[in-house]
C-alpha cells in the first residue's frame, strides 16, 4: 500500500483508494451506530418474544402476551355494542310516536343520524338534507313517497327505481322524446305549470299558453299528479304546485323534464345499513324536518 | 447523434427499431377495439420516424477512434434533458391534481381528466419519467468516471435511454385511456411490464460489461447503490407484475396473485420501490456528485459499508407495514414494524456520512446553492427516515394510516430528498457534461433552491396538519358510543390544508421551470474555452495507477 494519506480536515487517514478525485476516509464507525443498531435489535428480539412473530412452516411464534389481532377486534367490537346497546335496544323497540318525546334517545338520533347520513346519503342529497338539482330537498315541500315514518322508513329500505324487488317505481314519461305530445303542447304546459307555483304568469304575456297548457294538463298529467297538480304518493309524483323542485322551476328545466322524463333512482338501504340505523335515519330526517324554520 | 454509432450499430438500430415498428402493427392489428391498438398506433409513430432518423444519417463517417480514449456522455445528456422535460408535465399534473382536491370541478367534466386517471401519471411522470431518467443518466455518468472505462458500446446506452422512455410514454398514456392493473406505482399492464423488462436487462448488462472492464481496483461506493437499485428493481418488478392478459388484443390482465397475497405482494413491491429505486439509486448519485461538488472525502467508507448493507438487507422485510390491522396475519406485521425501527439506523448512517462529508466544506454549502441542494436532501432524506420508522410502529399508524399524512410522508422523502438530491446532482452535471464553466446563471440556481424548499416545507407541513386532524377525526366518538363525524365532515376539515397543499406544489413546480430554462440557456450558451478537471471526458490522473482509461468494446 502507499504511504498513508490523512485528511488534513479530521486528521484521519485515506483508504487509499481514489476514483476520479473523490477518497474515502477510514474513520471508524461512530459509537452512537453501533448502539443505536443494538438497541433496536433488542426491542425487536423482546418484541418478537411478546406478540405473534416469526413463521414456523404451518404456524408462527404466538408470543408470550398471547395477544391477536383477530380477537382484539372481535372484543373491541362486542365492548362498543354493549356500550350502544343502552339506547339500541330501547330504539328498535319503540314505536316511531313515542322516540321523538324522549329526549335522550333524540339526542342519540341527531348525533347518530348525522353521521350516518353524511356517510350514506349526503352525496345525494346534500350535507343539511336540502337536496340539489336531481335530488330532493328531504327538510321542505310535499313528500314524493309520503311522510309517514313507516312510508319514509320504506322508501329507505327499497329505494326509487333501485335493484331491490319492492322498489317503488317513478316514472316520468318523456313526452317529447317518445313523441307523446307535440312540442306547442309541450310549452303551453309547461307555462301551464309554472303558473300553478307562480300565479303571476297566467297574467302575463304568456296567458295564452297557461291557458291552453290546462287542456293539456287536463288529459295527459292528472293521473299521476292529480286534478290540481297536487302530486300523487302513489306514484311518487311530485306536488308542481309548491316553490320546491327536484329539478327545477325555470321554464326551461321544467321543457327538458317533460321532453326526456325523469327517472330519480334513489338506492336500496336493505343489504347495507341495519334495521337499527334506517330507523336512526328516518327519524333523522323526519326531525331535521320538523325543526327546519 | 447517430454519428457517434459505427456502422454496425446504425444497422443494429434500423433492424431493432424496424422489429419494434412490426410488434407495434400486430398490436395495433390485435387490439383494434381495445387501448391495446392505440398502444401499437403509438409506437409505429414513434419507431417510424427514428428509422427514417437513422436512416438519414446512415452515410455520415463513421466515429473516429479517439472516441475510445473518451468517456460516452452523449445518452447521460439526453437523459438529463427527457429528466428535466418529465419534471416539469409530472410536477405540472401533480398541481392539477392538488387542485382537484381543492376545487373537483377542475376535472373539465372529462374522463381522461379524472382524479383516478391524471393522479398516477403524476405519479409516474415524476417517479419513472424525472426520476428514472435521472438515475440513468447519472449512473452512466457516474459508472465510467469511477470505473475508468468507456461504456462497452454505444447502442445500447440508448436502446435503454429510448426504451425506458417509451415505457414511460405508454404507462402515461395508458392512463389517460383507463388502462391500470391498479397497483400502486405498478399500475402499466403486461406489454408494458414485459417491454420494461426487455430494457432493464439490457441496462444491467451494461453495467456488469463495464465494470467488468474497469480500470480502478476497487469498485466505487455509488456504483454498489446503482447496481442494487437495477438489480433489485428488476427482481420486484418481475415478480409482481406476474400476470395473464385477458387475451393478446386486450390491455387488461389478471394478477397471478389475490387476495392478501396479492397485497402483501404488492406492498412487498411498493415498499421496495421506494427502497431500491427512491433510496439507493439515489444514495449512488450523492455519492459521488455531493463529495465531488464538496472537493471532499467521504467521511467513513466504513459507515458506507455498514449502510449499504443495513439498507439492502432490513429494506426487504418491511413491505407488510403498509397493511397494519389487516387480513394479513399479524405475525407478518409483527416483522415488518420491527425491521422497519432496525432500518432507522443505517439510514441514518447513510444521511450522517453524507452530512459529515461535508465538514470542511460548509463554507460551500452557505455560498452554493448547487450544494446546499445536496445538503439540504441529506436533512430530508434523514428526516423521512426516522418519519418512516415512527409511522410503521402500529400503534402510531393506527392514527396515520389512510389519511394524508401519508402523502406528507412521501412528499418528504419524494420532494425534500429525491428531487433536491437530483437537482443538485443536475446542477453539478450539467457544466460538467456541456462543458461550460459553470451554469447559465447561479441566481436562478439559488431561487430555484428557494422555492423548492419553500414549496417542500409548505407541502410537508400542510400534509401533517391535515392528515392528523383527519387522522383523529375519524376515530373521535360520541358521547352516544357512534362515530362523531362523518367522512364528509373531515374532507370539509381538510380543505383549507389542501389549498396550502396545492399552493407549495406550485411553488415547487415553479422551481423546476426555472430550473429547465437554466439548463436549456447552460446549454444552448457557447462551450467555455478551456475546461479543467473533471469536467473533461478524459480521465483524470488518478493518483496511483495509470490515467488510461480502458476503450469500449
Ligand atoms: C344515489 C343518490 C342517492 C343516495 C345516496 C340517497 N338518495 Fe334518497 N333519493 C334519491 C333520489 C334521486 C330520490 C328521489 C327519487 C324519486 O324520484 O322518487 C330520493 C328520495 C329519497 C326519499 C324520498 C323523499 C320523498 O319525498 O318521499 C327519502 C326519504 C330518501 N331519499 C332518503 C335517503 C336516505 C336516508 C339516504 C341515505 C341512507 C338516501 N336517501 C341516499 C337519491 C339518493
Ligand atoms: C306516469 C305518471 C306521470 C305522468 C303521466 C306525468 N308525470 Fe310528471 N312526474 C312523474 C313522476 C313519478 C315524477 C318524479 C320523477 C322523479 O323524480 O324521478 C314527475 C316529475 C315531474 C316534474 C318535475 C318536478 C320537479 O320537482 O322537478 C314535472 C315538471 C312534471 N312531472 C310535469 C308533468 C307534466 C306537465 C305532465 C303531463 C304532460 C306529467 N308530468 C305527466 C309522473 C308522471
Amino acid at each position: 500500500m502507499a504511504i498513508e494519506e490523512r485528511d488534513p480536515h479530521t486528521g484521519h487517514a485515506t483508504t487509499g483508494h481514489e476514483w476520479n478525485g473523490i477518497k474515502e476516509l477510514n474513520t471508524p464507525v461512530p459509537r452512537p451506530v453501533y448502539f443505536f443498531l443494538a438497541t433496536t435489535f433488542l426491542f425487536s428480539l423482546f418484541y418478537w418474544v411478546l406478540m405473534p412473530a416469526w413463521p414456523t412452516g404451518v404456524s408462527y411464534t404466538k408470543g408470550l402476551l398471547g395477544i391477536d389481532q383477530r380477537t382484539t377486534v372481535a372484543e373491541n367490537l362486542r365492548q362498543a355494542a354493549m356500550e350502544r346497546a343502552v339506547w339500541a335496544t330501547k330504539i328498535e323497540a319503540s314505536d316511531y310516536s313515542v322516540i321523538p318525546a324522549d329526549a335522550s334517545l333524540m339526542q342519540v338520533v341527531r348525533q347518530t343520524g348525522r353521521t350516518l347520513f353524511g356517510d350514506n346519503c349526503a352525496a345525494c342529497h346534500g350535507a343539511n338534507a336540502k337536496g340539489g338539482p336531481g335530488f330532493p330537498n328531504l327538510t321542505a315541500g310535499s313528500w314524493l313517497w309520503g311522510g309517514s315514518p313507516e312510508a319514509v322508513a320504506e322508501t329507505i329500505r327499497v329505494g326509487v327505481n333501485s335493484t331491490h324487488g319492492d322498489a317503488r317505481v317513478a316514472q316520468m314519461p318523456a313526452f317529447g322524446k317518445d313523441q307523446m305530445l307535440p312540442r306547442s303542447d309541450i310549452e303551453n304546459v309547461a307555462a301551464f305549470v309554472q303558473s300553478l307555483s307562480n300565479p303571476s304568469i297566467a297574467t302575463g304575456p304568456d296567458a295564452g299558453k297557461v291557458a291552453a297548457g290546462r287542456q293539456v294538463f287536463a288529459t295527459n298529467c292528472t293521473a299521476c299528479h292529480g286534478e290540481a297538480g297536487k302530486g300523487n304518493i302513489e306514484m311518487g309524483a311530485p306536488d308542481l304546485t309548491d316553490t320546491v323542485w327536484i329539478y327545477g322551476g325555470d321554464r326551461q328545466s321544467i321543457m327538458t323534464t317533460l321532453y326526456g322524463g325523469r327517472q330519480g333512482h334513489m338506492p336500496t338501504w336493505e343489504a347495507r345499513l341495519s334495521p337499527l340505523d334506517r330507523k336512526i335515519l328516518t327519524l333523522y330526517i323526519l326531525d331535521l324536518r320538523r325543526r327546519a324554520p | 447523434m447517430i454519428s457517434t454509432l459505427t456502422k454496425g450499430e446504425r444497422e443494429l438500430a434500423i433492424v431493432i427499431l424496424g422489429i419494434l415498428a412490426c410488434v407495434g402493427l400486430a398490436m395495433a392489428a390485435a387490439g383494434r377495439a381495445d387501448p391495446l391498438g392505440a398502444h401499437g398506433w403509438l409506437i409505429i409513430a414513434l419507431c417510424v420516424p427514428m428509422i427514417f432518423f437513422v436512416i438519414a444519417g446512415y452515410y455520415t463517417p463513421q466515429p473516429a477512434e479517439e472516441r475510445l480514449s473518451q468517456y460516452y456522455d452523449d445518452p447521460s445528456k439526453a437523459g438529463i434533458i427527457a429528466a428535466m422535460v418529465w419534471v416539469v408535465f409530472g410536477l405540472f399534473v401533480g398541481d392539477w391534481v392538488a387542485w382537484q382536491l381543492v376545487y373537483p370541478d377542475l376535472t373539465f367534466d372529462a374522463a381522461w381528466s379524472s382524479f383516478g386517471r391524471i393522479r398516477p401519471v403524476h405519479t409516474t411522470s415524476v417517479i419513472f419519467g424525472f426520476g428514472g431518467n435521472a438515475l440513468i443518466a447519472t449512473s452512466l455518468h457516474v459508472l465510467q468516471r469511477t470505473s475508468r472505462a468507456r461504456l462497452p458500446d454505444q447502442l445500447s446506452p440508448w436502446f435503454v435511454l429510448v426504451g425506458y422512455n417509451l415505457f414511460c410514454l405508454i404507462a402515461v398514456t395508458g392512463y389517460l385511456m383507463g388502462v391500470t392493473q391498479s397497483k400502486e406505482y405498478a399500475e402499466p399492464e403486461w406489454y408494458a411490464d414485459i417491454w420494461l423488462v426487455i430494457v432493464w436487462v439490457v441496462y444491467f448488462l451494461i453495467y456488469l460489461r463495464t465494470l467488468a472492464r474497469r480500470k480502478e481496483p476497487h469498485i466505487y461506493v455509488a456504483n454498489w447503490y446503482y447496481m442494487a437499485f437495477i438489480l433489485v428493481v428488476a427482481v420486484l418488478h418481475i415478480v409482481n407484475n406476474i400476470a395473464v392478459p385477458v387475451s393478446f388484443g386486450h390491455a387488461k390482465s389478471y394478477s397471478l396473485f389475490s387476495g392478501v397475497q396479492d397485497a402483501m405482494t404488492q406492498w412487498w413491491y411498493g415498499h421496495n420501490a421506494v427502497a431500491f429505486f427512491l433510496t439507493s439509486g439515489f444514495l449512488g448519485m450523492m455519492y459521488y456528485y455531493l463529495p465531488m461538488r464538496a472537493g471532499r472525502p467521504i467521511f467513513s467508507y466504513r459507515m458506507s459499508i455498514i449502510s449499504f448493507w443495513g439498507i439492502t438487507f432490513m429494506y426487504m422485510w418491511v413491505g407488510s407495514h403498509h397493511l397494519h390491522y389487516t387480513a394479513l396475519p399479524q405475525w407478518v406485521q409483527t416483522l415488518g414494524m420491527t425491521f422497519s425501527l432496525m432500518l432507522l439506523v443505517p439510514s441514518w448512517a447513510s444521511a450522517g456520512n453524507a452530512l459529515l462529508t461535508l465538514n470542511g466544506a460548509w463554507h460551500k454549502v452557505r455560498d452554493d446553492a448547487t450544494l446546499r441542494f445536496m445538503m439540504v436532501a441529506a436533512v430530508f432524506y434523514g428526516l423521512t427516515t426516522f418519519e418512516g420508522s415512527f409511522m410503521a410502529i402500529r400503534p402510531v399508524n393506527a392514527l396515520s394510516h389512510y389519511t394524508d399524512w401519508t402523502i406528507g410522508h412521501v412528499h418528504a422523502g419524494a420532494l425534500g430528498w429525491v428531487a433536491l438530491i437530483t437537482f443538485g446532482s443536475i446542477y453539478a452535471v450539467v457544466p460538467w457534461l456541456w462543458k461550460r464553466e459553470a451554469m447559465y446563471s447561479g441566481r436562478l440556481v439559488e431561487l430555484h433552491f428557494w422555492l423548492a424548499l419553500s414549496g417542500t416545507i409548505i407541502y410537508v407541513f400542510a400534509m401533517w396538519n391535515s392528515g392528523i386532524i383527519q387522522g383523529l377525526m375519524w376515530r373521535t366518538y360520541n358521547e352516544s358510543g357512534t362515530l362523531a363525524y362523518s367522512f364528509l365532515d373531515s374532507l370539509v376539515a381538510m380543505h383549507p390544508y389542501y389549498i396550502a397543499r396545492a399552493t407549495g406544489g406550485l411553488l415547487f413546480f415553479l422551481g423546476a421551470v426555472v430550473g429547465f430554462y437554466n439548463i436549456w440557456m447552460t446549454i444552448r450558451t457557447a462551450p467555455a474555452a478551456q475546461v479543467s478537471d473533471v469536467r473533461t471526458d478524459i480521465p483524470v490522473p488518478a493518483s496511483a495507477g495509470t490515467p488510461a482509461l480502458q476503450p469500449g468494446e
